[in-house]
């Protein structure tokens, strides 16, 4: 009987086949270790977003008069409406959480180098597309965090010469926030950018299927065709688009092994997910802000206004500079930098197991910098934090130059043939 | 079917006249998607002006409305504020008020019509934040300066007449809007006297 479904399907739509090249006979390297859960959780958090997002739409009513009793009126009457939109909120900042870690794991081990260039770049679109979804989703309770950040975001743009005023009044859809902004905000966020973000995710994934993916040793697992003795290969069965062209070495199906293995990664990042939903859903005020809590009052700024934190390494950036302009531009340079470490990294060997000490210690000292720019967002802008703001905004652009000028000419030590682990 | 040969000069001109006028009806229909991002008739004409009645105004006291849904405040300052206006000046961005934040009735050292009564929108020209009204104590912050409004986004300063000081993030000093008043105990905010 299901035999007769599944061919009945097969000849109308490549349904097995899909299975087998990017599950079942998908070749993955054998020596993936914890760094490489994060794309899969990614993957789980979009679904828990989109899914709970969905839901609460069913009771958010999206106006300046409605939205903050609204989202009272699910948190307390709703039946699990509070659990709903927990799992909505506390899933934002996982989001950035697994994503700040998939990107790192990308930079440790050279996963954005040739021939993976596009992978990065499409990762790079989507890292600029959840935070626009963040920000605009932030702004939809209505409370005082979301009116006055979303106000300093916008107001960003004024910066720009010439069109930033218009352009300040063409995003905002009146002369201050209201609820104009509210509305478009909201559609933005529920229908156009999880499109987007679907359309990017699935395009990052047929890229990385089209190459195959890096693992910690940074080592090709997929030979010249010919070059590898039979008995040398693995005693899998991958499909032949893979076999093909290519002798895979070291490598096991994606399915089920590494699919178990990305389970138990799930079952230990629910624990830190339900601990986060049942028993410190603001998380000490980092992923939803005290101030959000009263109502939105266009008369009256909160007297410390910050970003969610995964905006505010960023945010440090732009305070860190005296200038309106300059502040903004180097904030963005963050990411564009970020976006074009495949050509700025011109080193040949992927994996930081086998770059020199410096490159190391330049990536050391990236994620330090990003980390404590990251705390420095959360503070006041005192003197004393400005300069620090300073410092370690150096030493974050410093990684780029760095990396550019040694690359080129890296003492490097030796590659392996093959991946490292039995 | 007719053999003639493929005049490909021909082709590749109605190639090109095709893309151009579709490109054309592409951008056309654009023009609505892109239009209705622009405040609408109803957020254009929420601009009416606000009466202010100023009668009850304690010295020092600021009073703030809303005007096109943004606040704007009222201070009536002390004879002691304005003293301290011009021994402040050599710390000030613009202290003469030359960049066009205000309307010409308001380009003088008090940037006001009447000396006592400060009107400002009280938006930071940094990022849009509002302010604080420090009418005391705002020496912790400027050295020497009693009173004045300071914002606590991005640590941006000005003084009692909303002239920025200098290095702070603000670049411009605070918007003075067009004002007028209408008796001795009100002010209109939001128009010019003599306009309709």
């Amino acid at each position: 009987m299901f035999k007769r479904f599944v061919e009945w399907m097969d000849a109308r739509i490549p349904m097995t086949k899909t299975w087998n090249i990017h599950l079942a006979q998908y070749p993955a390297p054998k020596n993936f270790n914890m760094w490489y859960v994060f794309g899969f959780l990614a993957t789980i958090v979009l679904i828990n977003q989109i899914l709970t997002g969905v839901w609460l739409t069913m009771n958010y009513v999206p106006s300046a008069e409605g939205a903050f009793a609204s989202v009272e009126y699910i948190m307390r009457d709703v039946e699990y409406g509070w659990l709903l939109r927990y799992m909505h909120s506390t899933g934002a900042s996982a989001f950035f959480v697994v994503v700040y870690l998939h990107m790192f794991r990308g930079m440790m081990y050279g996963s954005y180098q040739k021939p993976r260039e596009l992978i990065w770049l499409f990762g790079m679109f989507i890292f600029l597309v959840l935070m626009a979804e963040a920000f605009m989703g932030y702004l939809l309770p209505w409370g005082q965090m979301s009116y006055w950040g979303a106000q300093v975001i916008i107001s960003l743009f004024g910066a720009i010469p010439v069109i930033g005023d218009d352009l300040t009044l063409w995003i905002r859809g009146d002369y201050v926030i209201s609820g104009a902004t509210l509305n478009r905000f909201f559609a933005l966020h529920v229908i156009a950018l999880p499109l987007v973000l679907v359309i990017l995710v699935f395009l990052h994934i047929v890229a990385l299927h089209e190459v195959g993916s890096n693992n910690p040793d940074g080592v090709d697992t997929k030979k010249p065709k010919g070059t590898v003795p039979d008995e040398e290969k693995p005693k899998f069965k991958f499909h032949e688009r893979f076999t093909s062209k290519k002798d895979i070495v070291d490598s096991i199906p994606f399915f089920p092994y590494y699919i178990i293995k990305d389970m138990f990664g799930f079952g230990v990042f629910m624990f830190f997910f339900c601990y986060v939903i049942f028993f410190n859903p603001e998380m000490g005020g980092f992923f939803l802000e005290p101030p959000n809590f009263e109502p939105a009052n266009p008369l009256k700024t909160p007297e410390h206004i910050a970003p969610v934190w995964y905006f505010t390494p960023f945010y440090a950036i732009l305070r860190a500079v005296p200038d309106k302009l300059f502040g903004v531009i180097l904030m963005f340079a963050a990411i564009v930098f970020l976006a074009l470490l495949p050509w700025i990294d011109r080193g040949k060997v992927r994996s930081i197991r086998f770059r020199s000490v410096l490159h190391k210690l330049n990536l050391t000292v990236f994620a330090i910098s990003f980390i404590v720019l990251g705390y420095l967002g959360t503070q006041p802008a005192t003197p004393v934090a400005t300069i620090f703001a300073q410092i370690f905004t150096f030493l974050y652009f410093a990684f780029f130059g760095l990396l550019w000028f040694y690359s080129k000419r890296e003492k490097t030590k030796p590659v392996p043939e093959r991946v490292t682990s039995k | 079917m007719s053999n003639a040969p493929v005049d490909k000069g021909r082709r590749r001109f109605l190639t090109v006249a095709t893309s151009v006028v579709g490109g054309a009806g592409a951008v056309g229909v654009a023009v609505p998607f892109i239009a209705s991002w622009n405040p609408s008739a109803k957020a254009k004409n929420a601009g009416a002006p606000v009466e202010v009645n100023i009668r009850k105004a304690e010295p020092g006291q600021l009073i703030r409305v809303k005007w096109r849904g943004k606040p704007v405040w009222v201070v009536r300052r002390t004879q002691d504020m304005l003293d301290g206006l011009s021994k402040i000046e050599d710390r000030l961005r613009d202290p003469n008020s030359e960049e066009p934040q205000q309307p010409p009735y308001a380009q003088n050292k008090y940037r006001s019509i009447k000396e006592e009564f400060f009107v400002a929108v009280g938006i930071c020209t940094h990022l849009g934040c509002s302010p604080s009204y420090l009418p005391s104590g705002m020496g912790e912050h400027v050295e020497g300066v009693e009173s004045g409004f300071f914002c606590p986004c991005h640590g941006s300063k000005f003084d009692i007449a909303g002239r920025v000081f200098q290095s702070v993030p603000a670049p411009l000093n605070l918007v003075v809007p067009p004002h007028y008043f209408v008796d001795e105990n009100t002010i209109l905010v939001g128009e010019d006297k003599g306009q309709a």
